[in-house]
């Protein structure tokens, strides 16, 4: 970690050696260390310590960017000479009014010194605790435990200077047994309140209850999805049209359908960088504060996130969901949330005939993006619901389904969330009950 | 360099490690994006650094920096170490890396023109033409261009002795046109999906697009998607255009004989594999199917002169005649066999752990003109270039959709159709192939993902169009 008045100062460096008329800097440093395991043993572990400094330039209205990995002066002014004579040879883009102004930006709370000392011998004992409890059960652990600490500063020629710290503990595990897998994952600020072992003891028992799966027809089932599934379906229902950028172009499904219902009422999903459900950071990839943006209130279409490119074009405020500059994606949503319901377990069950319990989906993939219609697979703990209990398990199978149809067609909610975290961003989500979800084969395990 | 190289080496040693190698590298990727008229995104990226892999008390350790100077590389190395000790705790038998393997030498990407040398005004201009013609054919909502040329240079040195250095070059480009009405959004890409089809080489891979002559019909055949009928649901012929086969190869075969996927390694992310070495033999495909792990054919995306283990570029088969022979191997998975390594250990960059990866995974040509091929087939669809791909933890059940389509009636292509969609299960499939043609061309596929810490790798499809019978078509 450098801190913020190192950052501080490299920023400057890099603004004033520029010679555009305005200049965003950006720069991370991530020291990310991951233990990985297969066949109850560490089979990889990695540690890597990166930096990088992203330049933008703006001359009039044409950008350039630079990046350089290299903290020294000369690496430095080069950059952002490289960003400046990149942005003059770009043409005019009349659409793009500049770099936002400075705003006051919000305290969060999403570092931990736990995290950020976890030594690799601590990683290695938790995974032997996993590797232990699989054996001990005649069964064999995969997965990856890792811990990383970031910092992320955007300053810019007009004033804008963020800065945030952030740690991140996540652990992913897949228990085989002899023809049945089950998962479990836990995600959180502090390494230390990790429940490694009750992750453990979930993989293990949902791997222990999935061996001698059933054949089953595919069709059109009532489905009970733990959060672990949820959180992929709201996050392709977010990368399939939750952004101005997508709307403005026509290629979302809110496009032309603010105020109309697209789910049920028990639906609302929105997302806040605030929220210390989730893992906070209050700002975007510009320095723009991340405000909180619904966009499904009770199943009505309410809103899109914006950047500053995408809401200069409808004369709008940035809600705060750059990704940083030269990705060529639009505003994107981060930290997304689903509301909770108020069923446990045996609600959630309850009154299904003839249904299926999903752990969670693989390989999922957009068929069709206005539809919302997503394909995949589901994975490791894939059960037959019988008269409200969970009974046999069950090959798993491929779904093709849209996600709006799905949310329409919700009968009952979980109240417990889980927070999930992929490399993008995060969910913190319930199980859902779902009538009607649509699976169009099955496969042979 | 050099200095540094074995400095790092040294440093793991006398910390104990039992095998240490190192990856330097020096990277530079250019990028340049257009969207309806406007540049969108114009990026210079520059970074070096250097990884250290060390064998440890019979375990693995690695670990990376950016700062390639002595102080750092001593830190880095012996992090490496004390990593792999830790990885010792939880271990049930030491790593064996086979045979020694001590590899000298030097290789650069071959090319005509240096991709770097052109003038990014130049570039632009490309983009804006194809761009406007795109608008000019006709009312799409958005188009979008991309080019990326890229210069890694890297140097490989272990403690068997093996020192290489290696120049990479890589350009690719394509451009989208997408179309919008009634709820609807089609896309049309050339040369490949998602806008980007890449080689290593230079610029005249990007002349070789045509990418101005192209646009008018991608705008075109988005436009006319909008209206066109939906695919049908059926099992029918269907024959599958290269830039699919690429993507048909990549999925159900590329991924699934990479061994250390066999092995249980990469389970608990992207899954495991239905040719577990007791299927070594077994029916993979029908008698015309043939495909090749290639490290040393021209213009691919896995070509190189040694992977990230210093093993040299070779050319190993995986399906002959139908029969499944061979996986893509690493030294540690390879010795649990005892045989070589093939030499796909790749890593993204100089920060990640080489794992292994596809090469150029090739589809063998046949001998069917593709005219011939259509004109031969009573009844059917045409599908091409790739849209959705989605197929289970083990390989087997895939479905995948394609842009466009067009029915085949009496052996002439008819209707366009919209929303193709097809699906089967692995040995199924390839069983179902009755010809392969002989237009075979390299193709480029960028964002192949696996890891965990997730890695991104190009990898290359040699591929020619090929049909096959009784697959379900139109899923959704």
């Amino acid at each position: 970690m450098l801190g913020a008045e190192r950052l501080h100062a490299i920023a400057n460096t890099v603004i004033e050696a520029s010679p555009a008329d305005q200049t965003e800097v950006m720069l991370s440093t991530n020291e990310s260390a991951l233990t990985r395991f297969a066949n109850s043993t560490i089979h990889q572990n990695v540690f890597e310590a990166t930096v990088d400094v992203r330049v933008r330039a703006v001359v009039g209205n044409r950008v350039g960017v630079a990046t350089t990995n290299q903290l020294g002066e000369r690496s430095l002014v080069e950059a952002a000479q490289r960003a400046f004579q990149s942005a003059k040879l770009a043409p005019e883009n009349p659409e793009f009014k500049g770099l936002p102004d400075a705003q006051p930006i919000p305290k969060v709370n999403a570092h931990s010194a736990n995290t950020a000392a976890y030594t690799p011998e601590q990683r290695a004992r938790d995974v032997k605790g996993i590797c232990d409890r699989s054996l001990g059960n005649g069964v064999n652990a995969f997965g990856a435990w890792s811990t990383s600490a970031y910092e992320l500063a955007v300053a810019n020629s007009r004033g804008i200077w963020a800065y945030t710290p952030r740690t991140v503990a996540s652990l992913k595990i897949v228990v085989m047994a002899s023809n049945g897998t089950g998962y479990a994952e836990r995600t959180g600020v502090d390494a230390s309140r990790i429940d490694v072992d009750g992750a453990g003891e979930e993989a293990v028992t949902k791997a222990l209850k999935a061996r001698d799966p059933i054949a089953i027809e595919p069709g059109a089932y009532t489905v009970v999805l733990e959060p672990y599934a949820v959180g992929t379906m709201i996050d392709y229902l977010a990368y399939m049209g939750l952004d101005a950028m997508s709307v403005q172009e026509g290629r979302s499904f809110m496009a032309g359908h603010f105020g109309e219902r697209l789910a049920g009422e028990n639906i609302t999903i929105w997302d806040d960088g605030l929220d210390p459900n989730g893992i906070p950071t209050p700002f975007d990839f510009e320095g723009v504060p991340k405000q909180k943006v619904v966009f499904l209130d009770r199943g009505i279409a309410k809103g899109v996130v914006y950047d500053s490119f995408t809401a200069g074009r409808e004369g709008k405020q940035s809600t705060g969901h750059a990704l940083p500059a030269g990705s060529g994606y639009g505003p994107m949503p981060l930290n997304l949330f689903l509301a909770p319901g108020d069923a446990d377990e045996k609600g959630l069950l309850a009154g299904i005939g003839r249904g299926l319990w999903i752990t969670r989906f693989h390989y999922v993939n957009v068929v069709h993006p206005t539809e919302t219609i997503l394909t995949g697979m589901t994975r490791d703990g894939t059960f037959l619901i019988e008269n409200g209990h969970i009974t046999r398990p069950v090959h798993n199978l491929r779904f093709t389904q849209s996600v709006l149809e799905a949310l329409s067609s919700v009968e009952a909610i979980g109240r417990e969330r889980r927070m999930l975290q992929d490399e993008v961003g995060g969910t913190c989500v319930p199980a859902l009950r779902i009538a009607g979800f649509n699976f169009t084969s099955v496969t042979q395990f | 360099m050099r200095e540094l190289v074995e400095r790092a080496l040294n440093v793991a040693q006398v910390r104990g490690a039992t095998y240490a190698d190192i990856r330097l590298e020096e990277r530079r990727i250019e990028s340049l994006s257009v969207k309806s008229g406007a540049v969108e995104t114009l990026v210079t990226e520059e970074e070096q650094g250097f990884g250290v892999r060390v064998i440890a008390d019979g375990a693995w350790g690695f670990a990376s920096g950016s700062v390639v100077a002595g102080e750092e590389v001593d830190r880095i190395a012996a992090m490496a170490v004390s990593i792999a000790r830790a990885s010792a705790i939880a271990k049930r038998e030491d790593v064996r890396l086979g045979q020694p393997i001590v590899s000298r030498g030097s290789y650069r990407t071959p090319f005509q023109i240096d991709p770097f040398s052109i003038s990014l005004e130049d570039k632009i201009d490309l983009l804006m033409a194809a761009d406007a013609a795109m608008r000019k054919a006709a009312p799409i909502a958005v188009a979008e261009g991309s080019l990326e040329w890229s210069r890694v240079r890297k140097t490989f040195a272990s403690t068997e002795g093996s020192f290489v250095e290696q120049e990479l070059v890589e350009t690719g480009g394509g451009i989208v046109a997408i179309a919008v009405g009634d709820g609807d959004v089609e896309q049309r890409s050339w040369p490949n999906s998602f806008g980007r089809h890449q080689g290593t080489g230079g610029w005249e891979i990007v002349t070789a697009m045509d990418l101005v002559g192209n646009a008018p019909r991608m705008a075109e055949e988005a436009v006319a998607l909008l209206t066109a009928p939906r695919c049908p649901s059926e099992a029918t012929t269907v024959i599958i255009d290269p830039t699919q086969m690429a993507l048909q190869v990549h999925e159900s075969c590329g991924h699934a004989v990479e061994l250390d996927r066999v092995l249980g390694m990469e389970a608990a992310y992207a899954g495991t594999s239905f040719l577990t070495p007791d299927k070594r033999g077994m029916r993979y495909g029908s008698e015309h199917v043939n495909i090749v792990a290639d490290s040393t054919v021209p213009l691919g995306l896995g070509t190189y002169g040694w992977d990230d283990e210093g093993v040299p570029a070779s050319h190993t088969p995986l399906v002959t005649r139908g029969e499944f022979v061979g996986y893509l191997s690493s030294r540690e998975t390879a010795a649990r066999f005892d045989f070589p390594s093939n030499g796909t250990a790749r890593a993204e960059s100089w920060r990640h752990l080489p794992i292994i990866r596809m090469t150029n995974i090739n589809l063998m040509p046949g001998d069917w003109k593709l005219e011939d091929l259509i004109a031969a087939t009573d009844r059917g669809i045409y599908l091409e270039t790739n849209r959705s791909w989605s197929i289970d933890d083990r390989r087997l059940n895939f479905q995948f959709g394609t842009e466009i389509a067009w029915e085949i009636v009496n052996g002439k292509r008819g209707r366009m159709l919209k929303h193709p969609t097809y699906a089967g299960i692995t040995p199924e499939f390839w069983g179902s192939c009755d010809a392969v043609c002989r237009e075979w061309a390299m193709w480029g596929t960028t964002n192949c993902g696996k890891g965990q810490p997730s890695q991104t790798m190009h990898v290359g499809h040699g591929t020619a169009a090929a049909r096959f019978r009784n697959v379900r078509v139109g899923i959704a």
